[in-house]
């Protein structure tokens, strides 16, 4: 146990703040998740083909590619596209951006699509009498959204959520490649200074499943939550 | 957009992506053994054994893929006791620990997809199977696997899709798969965008196929 001791000679404290690490990237990445599901959720419901079209294409796309490459485009390409912005407004300075960043916004964008699929399937399947019903009582689009659509939506999502959270959880072992220090970049580092690589890696597996484990117990007390009256 | 290096790395990528099949294929018809075998222990009315098959689904779903394949393939070398057997013939080769990594992930996850299968299986049919005398392994093998495997489809396909995508993880530990050598190539040419373009395109062609194909054997399949 003195290995993972805190402090100077043992692996605790870094690992700690590289769970926290993973924790914070999880967050983030499934915020911005929320958010492009937020934008595409709703073009996918439009009836308009070409908005479709993007949507699905995002969708497809992103679940068809695999995470790793879309964090190769992001971490390669995203120091030039954010240089060729700055470029158009005179700055001309090498930019860096930093991995948590880089890496939050490409794992957010995967659980995006998720969870746009997530959304349009939860609110496909709320009853039309809901709609209709709203509209008899003369909500407006706004009202009819915040009081009926989102909190039926969120009944039927959070399950299926649950299952984003998951993955995108796991997919943030992925950044490591990148250099940001999560688990498995410490666990990485851990493993090559100290040659003990099945010690630290194994111990990176129960960190995820600690965490894995923890999240669906609070998810569950959410769902709990949100089925009341059902 | 440089379209010549999309045009000279294409081939590179598409041998590269007979690679990633490869992987895939060997991995999920190990996986599909490995699945169907703690999917029978699932189902086992012994609490002990369908316990253990139930942690080893919870262990393998609940992981990154990318710690499993470096557990295997950086950690399994330093037990001294592994490198005098003749099992190092196998784990000393990163292109077998990424095929016994993806085998043991989605063999987790087949054993989900086919307990759910069983589990969905009436009871009505194997009374039937019973009633008309047939013996308990014939209507293991005649009834309730090949129901299982038409009520497992759809979910198969996409852990399929999942694990393909997950055979990019084997670029980590020095394989040029489709993943490895479009890395290679971005950081050696600093154009991901192009790169991206194509290997994607390849990736999403694979993709189409394989839900094509499971669409197909669904119809063919379907009662």
């Amino acid at each position: 146990m003195e290995i993972l001791a805190f402090g100077d000679t043992g692996w605790g404290d870094e690992l700690f703040y590289a769970t926290l690490m993973t924790i914070a990237v999880s967050i983030t990445a499934m915020f911005i998740g929320f958010l492009f599901a937020l934008i595409f959720t709703p073009l996918k419901l439009s009836k308009n083909k070409f908005l479709n079209f993007i949507a699905n294409s995002y969708t497809t796309i992103i679940r068809g590619v695999p995470e790793l490459l879309v964090i190769y485009l992001f971490f390669f390409g995203g120091t030039g596209a954010v240089m060729f912005v700055a470029s158009i407004f005179g700055y001309n300075e090498y930019i860096e951006i930093n991995a948590f960043i880089t890496g939050a916004f490409a794992i957010g964008i995967i659980s995006g699509a998720y969870s746009t699929e997530v959304f349009r399937g939860a609110i496909q399947s709320i009853d039309k009498g809901q709609f209709e019903a709203a509209n008899v009582l003369g909500l407006n689009k706004f009202r009819k959204f915040i009081k009926i659509v989102l909190p039926q939506t969120l009944r039927l999502a959070i399950p299926n959520l649950s299952n984003v959270w998951q993955i995108t959880l796991k997919d943030t072992s992925l950044i490591s490649v990148t250099g940001l220090v999560e688990i498995m970049r410490q666990s990485y580092i851990a493993a090559g200074s100290t040659r003990d690589p099945l010690f630290f890696y194994s111990f990176a597996a129960v960190l995820y499943l600690l965490l894995t484990f923890v999240s669906m117990k609070l998810i569950n007390r959410l769902e709990v939550r949100y089925s009341r009256g059902y | 957009m440089d379209l010549e290096l999309m045009i000279n790395s294409f081939p590179k990528l598409l041998s590269a992506a007979a690679i990633t099949l490869k992987l895939l294929s060997v991995s999920l018809i190990i996986g599909l053994f490995i699945g169907l075998f703690f999917a029978i222990l699932r189902i086992n009315k012994n609490i002990f054994i369908s316990k253990f098959a139930y942690g080893y689904s919870y262990v393998f779903r609940g992981t990154p893929l990318l710690v499993q394949i470096f557990i295997i393939y950086f950690g399994l070398g330093q037990i001294e006791y592994l490198r005098s057997t003749v099992l190092w013939v196998i784990l000393k080769e990163p292109y077998w620990c990424a095929i016994i990594a993806f085998s043991l992930n989605t063999g987790a996850y087949t054993s989900e997809i086919l307990r759910s299968a069983f589990q969905t299986i009436k009871p009505g049919m194997i009374e039937a199977g019973k009633s008309l005398g047939i013996s308990n392994k014939v209507i293991f093998f005649k009834i309730q696997i090949p129901i299982a495997i038409r009520q497992s489809l759809p979910a198969y396909g996409n852990e399929i899709i999942l694990m393909m995508k997950g055979t990019s993880l084997a670029s980590t530990v020095t394989i040029m798969d489709l993943t490895g050598v479009a890395k290679y190539i971005i950081s050696t040419t600093f154009k991901p965008i192009e790169v991206f373009i194509v290997a994607g395109g390849i990736y999403l062609l694979m993709t189409f196929i394989i839900h094509n194909v499971i669409k197909f054997l669904e119809k063919k399949y379907s009662y």
